[in-house]
């Protein structure tokens, strides 16, 4: 018999701009504490724990040091991945695989409403020798992407705009959402311009948020969960950090992180196969980007997919019916966090509102943000 | 010394060799600020030091009267019951005789050695307290076990910070200094 792993159990603070009334650790703890009901589990029968945290967006050295109360992990086996979510998923999913864990929860969250001066800590990404100096807005890096990839696929500025106008849409049907709004593509195009051609409203706001994720193996899913949803595919990797050799057009991070993906769910025909995504729209393009590099549609196809409205709620194969970072927020590390909650309350027939009918095969992807060219993609299953 | 008497080749660097830039470096200052939300169990300890008292939370599984405060149980993780007021008494756990300061530096022949102790605090559970510094205390007096009390700002310098508390005293201080023969290890 083939060995899986299944996710039997997730929790969610939901996502707000500001969370002045909870620490991060009472904030964390309430996603954790769902998590746990809903697999049915108390932490100390847990083997393992994975928390996905990052020192500088804490502002806390040796981050990993802070995690365990909250998540029920005192004295047990912890530890820390300065990653995406989706990162940590992949390192639970290989603990269980090893066949030493049964069940491993893991932990993502945002605090970002507590970093005072976030494009100083983005800029503090860039290369202190040959990229910093210049001083450039972290935006700029989108900006130049985003100029590249237009050029590349003949994508206008409206398309762009329409991805913002679809996904906060979609926000408004979510509970979770941060950032739903009923928009125009105009509003988009006649925002503050930030780092042309982008524009305010093409850049994912900041929400903060946690999200507890219970996983287990096969056996142990199957005594737990009615809807255990499984892990098919994982994938994930690093393009060089060298902006001035990197490829501006095509996120090749993401295509080859979907190739692994695919090919250990054996998928041979994303677009047939996959019935809804959520990808990562941190600015606007990166949607239209990534789905291309997805093989969700060919280069160039994107921005005439979402304008036929295959890509809406109702629509053929849809993306981000949960609003996306564009609609929900961006939560840095719990970006991934978000996106699997999404897969899973889809895939268990508990999204309410925003519910898909007959899914079962749902693909998450994440980008780290600018500067990094870091992607990571799950692919989940409910069969 | 015995070394010193092999020669070793190459170029030596000195440190003023890096502060004169005789060696290529790149230096950067990170400007980074964080405000971290206190939320209500941080949020409610320091209000309370503010007052001049000490509250602790309490689990009605595991009956832990916990200090610091926290709104869930770790060990039981469920959230925490009520609030209870603890002493600002306590004993001494573990202490130590700080010679340096937090950022390593010496302290000067005539400032005293700092003396960071972790207090259990009275009506709290065993092993539960508060981390400080104790003072008016000859260093060579402490013990693990002794008996100690908070010593406080003033009401109207206390700002909600663990410093509203200046430092623990033993309990019986007036008695200790005066205490004719200081014991010797
Ligand atoms: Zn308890």
């Amino acid at each position: 018999m083939i060995k899986r792993v299944a996710i039997v159990g997730i929790g969610t603070t939901g996502f707000r701009p500001i969370t002045p009334d909870v620490s991060y650790r009472e904030l964390i703890f309430e996603a954790a504490r769902k998590a746990y009901t809903d697999a049915g589990i108390e932490p100390s029968e847990i083997g393992g724990f994975i928390t996905a945290a990052e020192d500088f967006l804490e502002g806390y050295s040796i981050c990993d040091e802070y995690c365990p109360d909250q998540i029920g992990a005192v004295l047990k086996p912890t530890q820390t991945i300065p990653g995406d979510f989706i990162q940590a998923l992949a390192t639970g999913y290989m603990m269980i695989m090893t066949g030493a864990f049964k069940t491993v929860a893991i932990e993502a969250h945002s605090k970002a409403s507590n970093v005072k001066n976030i494009d100083e800590l983005m800029g503090f990404a860039f290369d202190p020798v040959y990229n910093r100096p210049l001083r450039e807005t972290p935006h700029a890096i989108a900006g130049l992407e985003m100029t590249r990839y237009m050029f590349e696929t003949c994508t206008s500025a409206e398309q762009c705009a329409r991805v913002v106008v679809k996904n906060k849409g979609n926000a408004m049907r979510n509970p979770y959402a941060a950032f739903g709004a009923d928009i125009a593509e105009k509003d988009v195009l006649n925002s503050d311009p930030i780092s042309l051609p982008l524009h305010r409203l093409d850049i994912a706001p900041h929400a903060d948020g946690a999200v507890v994720a219970v996983l287990a193996d096969g056996e142990t899913a199957l005594a737990l969960s009615e809807t255990p949803i499984w892990i098919e595919g994982l994938g994930w990797c690093t393009d060089t950090p060298t902006l001035e050799m990197r490829d501006w057009g095509e996120a090749a991070y993401a295509r080859l992180a979907a190739e692994m993906a695919y090919k250990m769910a054996g998928i041979a025909n994303p677009a047939g196969m996959i019935d809804f995504a959520e990808i990562n729209d941190e600015y606007s393009f990166k949607e239209l980007q990534h789905m291309e590099a997805l093989k969700l549609c060919r280069p160039g196809e994107a921005g005439h997919l979402l304008e036929s409205g295959a890509t809406s709620y109702a629509g053929d194969i849809p993306i981000n019916v949960s609003g996306g970072a564009l609609g929900v927020g961006h939560l840095f590390e719990a970006s991934g966090a978000h996106k699997i909650l999404e897969l899973v309350e889809q895939l268990r027939g508990e999204a309410g509102a925003r519910q898909i009918p007959d899914v079962n095969i749902g693909l998450a992807q994440v980008w780290r943000g600018v500067p990094t060219a870091t992607g990571a993609v799950a692919i989940l299953s409910n069969m | 010394m015995e070394l010193e008497k092999y020669k070793l080749g190459g170029t030596h660097l000195k440190s003023s060799d890096f502060e004169k830039g005789k060696v290529l470096t790149t230096a950067w200052q990170p400007n980074l600020a964080y405000t971290w939300d206190n939320g209500v169990a941080i949020g409610r300890y320091l209000d309370e030091l503010k007052n001049g008292r000490i509250i602790a939370r309490v689990c009605h599984e595991c009956h832990r009267i916990m200090l610091p405060p926290r709104m869930f149980c770790e060990l039981c993780f469920r959230p925490t019951d009520e609030w209870m007021y603890v002493q600002d008494t306590g004993v001494v756990s573990t202490f130590s005789v700080a010679r340096v300061n937090w950022d390593a530096s010496r302290r000067g022949p005539k400032e005293p050695p700092l003396l960071p102790a972790v207090i259990e605090i009275d009506g709290a559970t065993k092993g539960m307290g508060i981390l400080h510094m104790l003072g008016e205390v000859d260093p060579d007096d402490i013990k693990a076990g002794m008996k100690v009390r908070a010593v406080w700002k003033k009401s109207e310098d206390r700002t909600g910070a663990i410093t509203d508390i200046l430092y623990f005293k033993p309990l019986r201080a007036a008695a200790s200094k005066k205490a004719p023969a200081r014991r010797k290890r």
